[in-house]
């Protein structure tokens, strides 16, 4: 194994993020803190508690996972995509390095970035809030399979896209309209029946449960299910990427 | 001399048709410097491409130092450092970063008295601390040449490392080849300058359309270059060669009108005084007297035009 091909891989990537320090960090706390005066603090005030839980602490998982999706996809597909565009992949296509070590180098990059990001919102969440987490474990487990496989879904993302147009429109128009329909902001129990059967079918919504569960025991699907389904998305994503490495998917001629 | 990259019926077809390498069987000498010569479009990215591990093989075999390319990549692709056609590089990346970053994807410790070493070679420790989009394009077609060499790799390919390079960089560069080749690194580079095959290669290969229609060492095609022809225009046409001049390498055209007279320039004498008495005894007299010599360009020509 070329450990030290991942290492440098990671590096860079976690490099770069460091180029753009002040915008990782003020852009998930400056939205946090935003969300908290409006959703919490002024519509907030007038909601009652859901499932027994203020609306301001209900909503701090749901944010969480809202800016770890995003930014888990939107990083990671722009680590790969980037060097595809301007050519210096070439320099990763040509070394002694597996497809697996390269995953490892840039999808790690990207989750560790989603992880510093949600633990930021979680800081940041904390005063304004009495924040309570009843299983850190569970917590922490959720937190991590949720930042590789999202990393995972935008690495996949970054492979396929041969122009920005692509690259944006993944994460504008099929990412953030589940997250928000995924109960980010809200309990399933307050749809009606037809659009909680709809709702059923988006993945998002067991993130959003299971880690909600995490934190107050509250949640729309049994938190077994949710682990189950977080796994099977890993698998797949890990699947595609099997795939395009094996055939050289928009990589290798 | 034993053989380092051994290349045996490649074939590449692209997915749209395009078929760029047409069954090429090549054996690279290990310390050689081998140019590659042909016109754009030829195929000779193509097969840097395939050994390095950028574009698949559609068919054929290539091994590096006895490893396959495919099966034993790992084994191959540490012994290679390529610097590509394009000026391909991070903009914002510093010099200094960007070489620590090629040295640990090739699966190497950092060394940094090496790569300084490199740098100072090259001209760019002054800028070892520049973004590489603030350098020029000399100066970033220098640091993709210290990025290839970062890993200290055993094969060198340089893929048409001298276009849009001024003067003195592309001297520079040859005095880092030869210096590289005296170390025991195998060369490989691809031109369409002839003049740049000539000056540095120990052997040359000319590739076209997908095919190698030569590999000879230098010092053969230049025997070839070392002959020259002189025609000599007549005042009278004639019919045939004087039985006088049989011994002479002559030629006479189909009019009568010029005789060819094939020489070599390397060798002891040409020949030319002798025939020129020959033709006075023999009572020709000549209207006009001419001389041309075939180049590399000329040898070069020749095998492409003569392609279907």
């Amino acid at each position: 194994m070329n450990l030290q091909a991942v290492k440098v891989i990671y590096k860079y990537e976690m490099l770069r993020t460091w180029h753009t320090l002040f915008q990782s960090i003020a852009s998930p706390v400056l939205s946090t803190a935003l969300y908290f005066i409006v959703f919490g603090s002024a519509i907030g005030s007038r909601i009652q508690s859901v499932d027994g839980v203020t609306y301001g602490l209900f909503i701090v998982p749901g944010l969480m996972m809202l800016s770890i999706l995003t930014q888990s996809v939107s990083n990671a597909s722009f680590g790969i995509f980037f060097p595809k565009f301007t050519g210096t992949v070439y320099e990763v296509m040509s070394a002694p390095v597996s497809f697996f070590e390269i995953l490892l180098g840039y999808v790690g990059a990207a989750a560790t970035k989603s992880l510093i990001i949600g633990t930021i919102i979680l800081i940041t969440a904390s005063f304004f809030v009495d924040l309570r987490i009843d299983h850190p474990i569970w917590m922490a487990l959720f937190l991590i399979l949720t930042c590789v496989s999202f990393s995972l879904l935008g690495f996949i993302i970054g492979l396929w896209a041969n122009n920005f147009e692509k690259l944006q429109i993944v994460p504008l128009l099929i990412i953030t309209p589940l997250v928000f329909l995924g109960g980010t902001f809200y309990s399933v129990s307050m749809l009606p029946p037809l659009w909680q059967t709809i709702t059923l079918f988006n993945p998002v919504l067991y993130l959003v449960s299971g880690f909600r569960w995490s934190f107050f025991e509250v949640s729309d699907v049994n938190v077994g299910i949710s682990l189950g389904v977080i796994l099977l998305f890993l698998g797949i994503c890990s699947g595609i990427v099997w795939w395009m490495f094996k055939t050289g998917y928009r990589l290798k001629q | 001399m034993t053989t380092i990259i051994s290349i045996s019926n490649l074939c590449k077809t692209y997915e749209n048709g395009y078929q760029a390498l047409k069954r090429v069987n090549l054996d690279i000498r290990e310390g050689e410097i081998l140019a590659l010569l042909g016109p754009n479009g030829a195929g000779k990215t193509t097969l840097i491409s395939v050994i390095c591990g950028l574009v698949s093989p559609t068919s054929g075999t290539v091994s590096v130092a006895g490893f396959d390319i495919i099966k034993d990549y790992r084994q191959t692709r540490r012994r290679i450092g390529l610097v590509p056609q394009e000026l391909t590089l991070a903009a914002f990346d510093k010099v200094w970063d960007t070489l620590c970053f090629s040295r640990g994807l090739f699966g190497k410790k950092a060394d940094n008295a090496y790569l300084e070493q490199l740098l100072k070679d090259l001209s760019l420790w002054d800028k070892r601390n520049g973004e590489l989009r603030t350098l020029s394009g000399g100066m970033k077609r220098r640091v993709l040449i210290a990025k290839a060499l970062s890993h200290q790799p055993k094969i060198l390919f340089l893929d048409e490392p001298t276009a849009g390079v001024d003067v003195e960089l592309r001297k520079d560069m040859w005095r880092i080849v030869n210096r590289l080749r005296d170390s025991g690194v195998t060369i490989i580079l691809t031109t369409h300058y002839i003049e740049e095959a000539e000056q540095i290669a120990d052997r040359v290969g000319v590739i076209n359309n997908g095919e190698l229609l030569l590999v000879d060492d230098k010092a053969n095609l230049m025997q070839e270059l070392g002959r020259k022809q002189m025609i000599i225009e007549l005042k009278e046409p004639l019919k045939e060669i004087p039985e006088s001049m049989a011994s002479y390498a002559l030629e006479l055209s189909d009019d009568g009108h010029e005789l060819i007279f094939t020489y070599d320039t390397q060798g002891k004498s040409t020949g030319i005084t002798a025939l020129l008495q020959a033709m006075h005894s023999a009572g020709i007299s000549m209207k006009d007297l001419n001389t041309t010599q075939s180049s590399l360009q000329d040898i070069f020509v020749n095998l492409v035009q003569a392609q279907p």
